[in-house]
């Protein structure tokens, strides 16, 4: 069985399998926790993945995270910005990213908190998210699951389109809308349930139903005792360690707690 | 034979107010900031700006030159939000168009080809349709009848952008490992205004070898610049990285009241070689880590 290991480094693994048989698409982890999880999944289950050293290059091995050392990236491909563009617009990609806020119909929110024209808070913007949405797989982070993160109603800016069937209009196209799972600090969501409901997939070690549903503004849908969310194995484990060589993940989940059971229920 | 050798305040000049102007770059990394400078110092106004947002469009922002800006984020990437974008948003001091990333690029394309709009999926049952209330949508004619945004062209009056190497024919070269989207923004700009590091005779005579580093052919090119560390506070792969000391005062003055003021007085007083030389000049300059993602 595995050593000790953090909250964050399950989570790690637990973003690892979004990427599982994706075949050859660029796996895009945005943020420390979904970047190592695209890099553990392309070391370990499929690598046949493809990815970037995080500016415009391919590579076959994943570089590390933060100042490199001794570390040179090797380079087999190219990726600059634009053939990002077309990777998405082609659907050749599976993005995780972390946005501000999720609704029940998987629309993401990374714009601003408030009324859109006159917002209370100006966040990032769009960025790709109406794109990445439209056109290929996505799944979502979450550090803090609450339901200020997983909101009623609707998210406040719909930047991610999701199955919100009020928004489309008669005619457009959803054939490429694909939302896959969502990893929080309490468990793993997925889509699966009634008319792409949200389901709970799987609870973290520690973690009961009831405080999940307690933390998430909308209804989820789930089995009487969803399955435990697997843990990390030892080789996980060493390949989280040489890929994130300045403890990155210790700062992702607050106070940086343990991952099994011994975790102290959050309030 | 061309000679297309511009001084910054030439370009400036060429500029009107109310104009439509596009910025190259990405973020904080290779802005034409010699040539925002400039702007800063003038009495431009009521631009609109069209750009992947970094300090650009944050002291533009701040200096009230925008009155309305169309982006898909405004960020100096280590500092997430760019906090004087922010501050005028949240303020509604400038219009605000916003779009997805890709949108951005597909209107600048629909002008550099002159038409009128392009067609894609992206930006329907999103609220881009809600931000740009003036966007139509338009049905596919062939069998499929699908329905798609109808993204309309950005044209641009200008657009400036900056390069490591240009000559007095307008031929450029830029050696950064991502062109970002420079070459649409040229396309799409009835003038494209390139600063550069370095200003040369004749490329084809000193750099021939480097031909393929030439984003967007000279036809285009309106005017070069010679701005050595023209691209600072942001970043010019492969030469210099970011100024983050610098990015992160200028970041914190955004809380201040008076703080633009403060920057105004302090960096943007006298001309660029004056802001070079309290930056620290070329010693201090060359020394600007590149940024490891």
């Amino acid at each position: 069985m595995s050593a000790a290991f953090t909250l964050a480094e399950l989570l790690i693994v637990a973003a690892s399998e979004v990427w599982r048989d994706n075949g050859e698409v660029l796996a895009s982890g945005i943020g420390v926790v979904p970047r190592l999880g695209a890099s553990l999944a392309k070391l370990t289950h499929s690598p046949e993945l493809m990815m970037t050293d995080a500016e415009a290059f391919l590579v076959e091995e994943p570089v590390p995270l933060g100042a490199r050392g001794d570390y040179e990236a090797r380079f087999s491909g190219y990726m600059p910005f634009a053939r990002v563009f077309d990777c998405v617009w082609g659907g050749r990609r599976h993005v995780m990213i972390a946005p501000i806020q999720i609704d029940r119909f998987g629309q993401t929110n990374l714009s601003a908190i408030g009324d859109p024209q006159r917002p209370k808070v100006q966040m990032l913007g769009m960025r790709g998210l109406p794109g990445n949405s439209m056109s290929h797989p996505n799944s979502m982070f979450v550090a803090s699951h609450s339901p200020r993160m997983f909101v009623a109603g609707e998210v406040d800016v719909v930047g991610g389109v999701g199955y919100n069937p009020a928004r489309w209009p008669v005619g457009a196209s959803a054939a490429h809308v694909d939302l896959r799972h969502i990893v929080t600090d309490l468990c793993v969501l997925d889509f699966g349930g009634t008319e792409h409901a949200v389901r709970v997939r799987s609870l973290h070690p520690g973690v009961t139903l009831a405080q999940v549903k307690s933390a998430t503004a909308f209804p989820l849908q789930s089995q009487a005792t969803p399955p435990s969310t697997a843990l990390p194995t030892a080789e996980q484990l060493a390949i989280i360690r040489r890929l994130d060589p300045h403890n990155l993940r210790a700062g992702v989940i607050k106070g940086n707690p343990p991952g099994d059971s011994t975790r102290a229920p959050s309030a | 034979m061309l000679d297309k050798r511009l001084t910054p305040s030439a370009v400036i000049s060429a500029l009107r107010d109310g104009m439509t102007l596009g910025i190259g770059g990405w973020g904080p990394r290779r802005k034409p900031m010699a040539l925002v400078r400039e702007i800063l110092r003038s009495p431009l106004k009521d631009l609109t700006v069209v750009a992947y947002g970094g300090p650009d469009v944050g002291m533009l922002c701040a200096a009230g030159k925008v009155r309305k800006l169309i982006y898909g984020f405004v960020s100096l990437d280590a500092i997430p939000v760019e906090p004087w974008f922010r501050r005028a948003r949240e303020a509604g001091a400038f219009e605000a168009r916003e779009l997805d990333e890709g949108l951005l690029q597909w209107g600048l394309r629909a002008a550099g080809m002159r038409m009128p709009f392009l067609p894609t999926p992206v930006g329907l049952a999103s609220d881009v349709m809600r931000l740009n209330p003036e966007f139509r949508t338009v049905r596919s004619p062939y069998d499929d009848q699908t329905l798609f945004l109808a993204m309309p062209a950005l044209r641009l009056d200008a657009a400036l952008i900056h390069v490591d190497r240009a000559d007095r024919f307008g031929n450029v070269q830029t050696l950064g490992p991502d062109p970002y989207f420079d070459e649409q923004f040229a396309r799409a700009a009835t003038h494209c205004y390139a600063s550069c590091e370095e200003l040369l005779e004749r490329l084809d005579a000193t750099h021939s070898v480097h031909a393929r580093y030439n984003l967007i052919e000279r036809s285009y090119i309106s005017g070069v610049v010679a701005a050595p560390f023209g691209a600072h506070p942001t970043s010019n792969p492969p030469t210099y990285g970011w100024d983050l000391e610098h990015l992160q005062a200028y970041a914190a003055l955004a809380s201040e009241a008076d703080g633009w003021e403060s920057y105004r007085a302090k960096y943007l007083a006298g001309a660029e070689s004056d802001y070079l030389a309290r930056m620290g000049g070329a010693a201090r300059l060359t020394t600007l880590a590149l940024p490891v993602f």
